[in-house]
């Protein structure tokens, strides 16, 4: 038991460590790139922070804001400076929200998680079904139909079905709210949960109905090359039927590239959330990045850039660590005994 | 059983190949002459609906205004195409620089090697890890926003994926054995660049270019939706829609459904598009 308790102990160490280091070149990378882009913009850093109150603040002053902030000092100083705040967890201040950014990306992620976790979930399920059933009926009319829809809603606006909905919901049929997280006039602690829910869904929705086209095409394409094979050919002169088929020869194998992909989709996920809080506005990360860039929040925009950047990166790591779990071949530690 | 996939036919009897052929080569005419259509649409169409029309607001979609009217009695029909033709025009103009950045490095990248591929996959990798919009938010507003900022943005972050195809193409064309050969009877690395190489990648760009229009296209929209991308002056289709989003709890709902619809329309006819001229141009589809 110990002799195979301790390699994968080592195993897990170097596996974390090989991350993290990763994750560490990535964000170093990130900083780099987001401060030549900055650096480089036409935005005038000092402009931004006074904003409508130019007229108020002389010339003298704005030159001491700039020497405050380091602005007057030559560029690679400015980025070890810059990054040494980064390295102690110091993000800023959000001119918009004038609170830290850390605790504005906290409490928008919070609005958000719940949101993104209900559109990933059912996408990949709804996905994952819709796949299966186009790919053992491939070629029927069931099959025609799924596709028709995946490719449809692959070339379609986030924003415009996101639009859709609210006008079929929310103003035709009056089942969910037009906006916000929470209905108006109710203090944010008196919301009951089944308030919340109620006011999540149609973005949620909207969200998962945009995922699903990927993961359904590629089960799809992977069922049918399962189905192809030569042992689904001996299950089948067997006399196995379709159901058991796809039961036990193919759903194992097509639920590893599923899992892949729908691990990897976070980053589109992010990316879709960002127009759909947008449309049903919505208070949650997304938003607030919106806000950052039409404000000109540059410490808050560079958060969510660097929180984005995480969120991805936690994404494609999940779906190496579920690799060993669902398929034998590759079990954690095999390697190394 | 019946799981049996229809089977291929290996060979199609000679007529059907023609027909084929020709299917194929319909369909790119028929995508081009829509997508050509509206983007020249408002030159032929001139200003005329687009004056403010008090009496004849917020119409229903009708023979009159198929998309309808809006609240200035503005007709829709005209006003979506004049925004797709902006926003087609917009979204050509940055996928193509998109196109000529990742032919570029991914040639590089294929045909150099070394440390010089090293970095460019790593700066690919990069850009993958960042949620596609949140990038093109940060290089919008970075460069200073507005009709610019979008261009820029779109081409900055739309090369990635093609210039790992095309590295691919180029890696695997240059080690093929055929270019070892020429190599080896002293032919110049210029001819093998014209004579072998070319012939591969230049159906591979002009395939990857067209597919580059979708997203660029949607991204644009996108961008110009959140209010990053183009003035409010430059009626795009992506302000449209967000303009609508103001009248749709009035239940106006066409302001908001029929220029979605026509730029749904136009993503998929580039798609079709894509597709149609990938399969022939691609020596496995293009007899077949």
């Amino acid at each position: 038991m110990d002799m195979r308790v301790k390699p994968l102990l080592l195993f897990i160490v170097i596996f974390a460590a090989q991350k993290l280091l990763r994750l560490g070149l990535l964000l170093m990378a990130v900083a780099v790139f987001t401060f030549v882009l900055l650096s480089f913009s036409p935005i005038d850093p000092v402009k931004a922070y006074i904003g409508a109150d130019m007229m108020q603040i002389s010339p003298e002053q704005q030159v001491l804001i700039a020497e405050r902030w380091g602005l007057d000092q030559p560029i690679g100083e400015r980025f070890l400076d810059w990054l040494g705040q980064l390295v102690q967890g110091n993000l800023g201040t959000s001119l918009v929200f004038n609170q830290p950014v850390s605790e504005v990306i906290a409490s928008r992620f919070q609005a958000s998680l719940q949101m993104l976790a209900i559109a990933w979930l059912f996408s990949g399920l709804l996905g994952l079904a819709l796949g299966i059933t186009a790919g053992a009926l491939q070629g029927r009319w069931p099959d025609r139909l799924i596709r028709f829809y995946a490719y449809t809603l692959a070339s379609a606006p986030t924003f415009w079905v996101a639009l859709l909905l609210l006008i079929i919901f929310a103003v035709s049929f009056k089942i969910a709210p037009v906006c916000c997280a929470a209905p108006p006039g109710v203090l944010s602690q008196n919301v009951t949960f089944w308030q919340r829910l109620h006011h999540l869904l149609l973005p949620a929705a909207a969200l998962s109905i945009i995922g699903i086209a990927n993961i359904t095409l590629h089960t799809r394409q992977k069922l049918i090359d399962v189905l192809h094979s030569d042992y689904v050919l001996f299950a089948r002169a067997q006399g196995e039927s379709l159901w058991n088929i796809v039961r036990y020869h193919g759903f194992r194998n097509i639920l590893l590239p599923a899992i892949t992909l729908q691990f990897a989709s976070l980053s589109e996920l992010f990316g879709g959330s960002v127009l759909v809080e947008q449309v049903f506005a919505y208070p949650g990360l997304g938003e607030a990045t919106v806000q950052a860039a039409l404000r000109s929040d540059i410490p808050l925009l560079v958060g969510i850039v660097f929180f984005s950047a995480l969120f991805v990166y936690t994404g494609n790591t999940l779906a190496d660590l579920a690799y060993p779990v669902i398929d034998p071949r590759i079990r954690l530690g095999d390697s190394l005994t | 059983m019946t799981l049996i996939a229809p089977t291929r036919p290996d060979s199609p009897p000679l007529k059907q190949q023609n027909n084929r052929r020709q299917q194929t080569l319909t369909a790119i005419a028929i995508g081009g002459i829509f997508l050509l259509a509206i983007i020249v649409s408002p030159w032929i169409l001139g200003d005329s609906g687009l004056g403010t029309m008090l009496p004849e607001r917020n119409q229903p979609p009708s023979w009159g205004h198929p998309f309808g009217t809006d609240w200035l009695g503005r007709d829709m029909l005209r006003r979506s195409l004049h925004g797709l033709s902006l926003s087609l025009r917009v979204g050509l103009l940055a996928a193509s620089v998109s196109a000529l950045i990742g032919t570029g490095l991914g040639l590089v990248a294929g045909t150099v090697g070394g440390w010089v591929d090293a970095v460019i996959i790593w700066v690919i990798d990069v850009f993958f890890s960042l949620p596609h919009l949140v990038l093109l938010i940060l290089i919008a507003f970075a460069v200073g926003g507005g009709t610019k900022g979008v261009i820029i943005a779109v081409a900055l972050t739309h090369w990635t994926s093609l210039a790992r195809v095309i590295r691919a193409e180029a890696l695997q064309v240059s080690s093929a054995d055929y270019v070892q050969l020429s190599r080896r009877l002293g032919k110049p690395s210029l001819w093998i660049a014209r004579h072998h190489m070319v012939p591969h990648i230049v159906p591979q760009l002009l395939v990857g270019l067209i597919l580059l229009f979708p997203h660029a296209i949607l991204h644009e929209a996108a961008l110009s939706f959140i209010g990053i991308g183009l003035s409010p002056h430059l009626p795009a289709i992506g302000i449209i829609l967000a303009e609508s989003m103001r009248h749709l709890s009035t239940g106006y709902w066409w302001l908001g459904v029929m220029p979605g619809l026509l730029l749904l329309l136009s993503v998929k006819a580039f798609d079709w598009l894509g597709e149609n001229v990938r399969s022939l141009l691609d020596p496995k589809t293009s007899q077949g």
